[in-house]
């Protein structure tokens, strides 16, 4: 419609932002830049008129909370960057915005990405547009939900173990996390550096590879960014997926999972048999070792990258202290909400002398037992698939006062972190609540391309991912 | 050795204080009872890796295992000290004031 001038980017991003004014009781966005959206609408809308345009041109987009945008607040979800205004953009800021994509707002997440459900965000949950009594997953909650309730029509994520694939998966989503590396985190805030990756959260698997296209590549900036050269996404999407081996493991079906999200999995590997995939049963026999192992991990990579929240430099700084410790001590107590300071406090004591061996290289021990297991998968087989996680979108207030309980619903997402392979969850199906089932398909290193490509076929021959939660615009 | 640290590990108060401490996370006394059972929950799912087989096994420290990449030693653009202290919570003259440090 941009293209054909039905529309203008002006009129088209004030279509959304007038959504995302009706619908805020979602919560879905932290902060909404109006006149930025508007002012580059204009500028789009006289650059296409020159005659230079991309396919994301004038297409507003939401950035999840994590990613620096300059002039324009990052919290991350916490008190404790509550008015921070970062010097620079992230470089996918940068990038979507020389693509031409419109910054329109920053979205709701779990306090420093910290969580699977957006209720430890400083600035309060977000709710799922499928039901507003229950989460949109999360870190990602925020994007999510906005896309969901089509209040943006792309938005970014970050996944560490989970945060993009579940919610996307509760929200009815495509969302997927590429290979460690692909996408450069130069500005995105680091919570596991050797985890965290950002991915495009969307509501197709073309508008995902469109962002994708963006959003990958090497950056100077980013020293764990790979030199690899990026694949054309939209270019392969409807090659023939007959012949192509789809590994099912069976650890992921063993377990006591709802039977409406096993019918659906299953229904979908069917699905792709028709299209011309084989089935063939694969085993990750150290998946169990994920949680527990990315739980020393991940906590002790944010133990010393949040050890920068000092109230020195910027941030939130306590106004009751007498001596320079005080000082530190009480800006990180205020600042930092419950869940954030489990977790610093748990990767402080696994990294602390004396428990280093049996917690830290432990769990780097079984680090490279599950990327094993993945490598030994993928000589029986091209692509991995299961579902994205045990549940559908679970009651807000359920397991926010239980971390275990919080903890597990990663259980299918968090390995592929840790081995730093791609993956993608696309929506196959409802729960009888009317809740959406999401599938997730594991690839190989680098091999987003072909995620996307089995994802693509698999949404020609389906409609779930154009299902639209009641009471939402189109 | 190491499985005999995991075994023996239980979590109390004056573990979470001390954890607190490194951490420079003052905790109200009333809370501290919560932090050490959740703690206590999350290190006893984290105990489970004991039982996983890593004799022999290298530990993996990254997704990639390639070495990291240095810049080149080149004069870049960097960020001017006024913007950068502008979002600081109190600098003055270029400086980043703290409470006295030195009786």
């Amino acid at each position: 419609m941009l293209k054909n001038r039905e529309i203008s980017a002006v009129e088209l991003v004030d279509c959304f932002l007038d959504r995302i004014q009706r619908y805020e009781a979602l919560n879905a966005f932290i902060t909404i830049d109006e006149d930025g959206a508007r002012a580059n609408a204009l500028a789009s809308d006289n650059l296409r008129s020159k005659g230079f345009f991309t396919p994301l041109s004038g297409i507003p987009l939401a950035h999840k909370d994590i990613f620096c945008t300059k002039d324009l607040r990052t919290t991350c979800g916490s008190r404790m960057l509550e008015n921070f205004v970062s010097p620079y953009n992230a470089t996918i800021v940068d990038k979507l915005e020389e693509a031409g994509a419109i910054l329109i707002g920053k979205t709701n997440m779990d306090e420093f990405a910290m969580g699977s459900s957006t209720e430890t965000s400083y600035f309060g949950p977000t709710l799922n547009p499928w039901n507003l009594k229950r989460v949109a997953g999360g870190s990602s909650g925020g994007s999510a939900s906005a896309v969901a309730a089509r209040l943006v029509p792309i938005a970014t994520g970050t996944d560490t173990g989970g945060s993009i694939r579940q919610p996307a998966s509760f929200c009815g989503l495509t969302g997927l996390k590429p290979s460690y590396g692909r996408v450069s985190r130069y500005g995105m805030i680091a919570y596991a550096s050797s985890l965290d990756q950002g991915g495009p959260i969307a509501q197709c698997v073309e508008d995902a590879a469109l962002m994708l296209q963006y959003m990958a590549g090497f950056d100077e900036k980013d020293s764990t960014c790979l030199k690899k050269p990026v694949p054309n996404y939209t270019e392969g999407l409807n090659n023939s997926i007959s012949g192509l081996k789809i590994g099912v493991p069976k650890e992921f079906f063993d377990t006591a999972l709802n039977e409406s999200i096993l019918n659906a999995n299953h229904d979908a590997l069917s699905e792709l048999e028709k299209l011309g995939a084989k089935l063939v049963d694969v085993s990750l026999p150290n998946s169990f070792f994920g949680i527990p192992c990315y739980y020393v991990i991940a906590p002790a990579e944010a133990s010393s990258n949040l050890s920068r929240y000092d109230g020195v430099r910027y941030g939130y700084r306590t106004n009751t202290y007498n001596d320079l410790d005080q000082m530190y001590s009480r800006t990180r107590a205020e600042g930092f909400g419950e869940e954030v300071k489990r977790r610093i406090m748990i990767g402080t004591f696994a990294l602390s002398s004396g428990y280093y061996n049996a917690y830290y290289e432990k769990a780097q021990k079984i680090r490279r037992l599950i990327s094993d297991d993945f490598q030994r998968a993928f000589s029986e087989c091209d692509y991995i698939a299961g579902p994205t996680s045990p549940t559908t979108a679970f009651a807000l207030g359920e397991k926010l006062s239980d971390p275990i309980s919080m903890y597990l619903s990663d259980i299918f997402t968090i390995t592929v972190n840790l081995a730093g392979i791609p993956a993608i969850s696309m929506p196959v199906g409802f729960d009888t609540k009317k809740l959406p089932i999401g599938l997730q398909l594991i690839g190989r290193s680098f091999d987003e391309a072909g995620l996307l490509n089995v994802a693509y076929k698999y949404q020609q021959a389906t409609d779930w991912h154009l299902h639209l939660p009641e009471g939402f615009l189109k | 050795m190491v499985i005999s640290q995991f075994l023996i590990m239980t979590i109390n108060k004056s573990t979470v204080e001390h954890i607190a401490g490194l951490a420079k996370i003052h905790l109200d006394p009333e809370s501290i009872e919560n932090y050490t059972k959740d703690l206590a929950e999350i290190l006893e799912l984290v105990e489970k890796m004991e039982s996983a087989p890593t004799d022999n096994i290298e530990p993996l420290a990254h997704p990639q295992e390639i070495d990291l990449r240095l810049r080149l030693d080149q004069v870049a653009p960097g960020s001017p000290r006024d913007h950068i202290q502008s979002i600081a919570p109190s600098a003055e003259r270029g400086l980043y004031l703290v409470p006295k440090v030195i009786e």
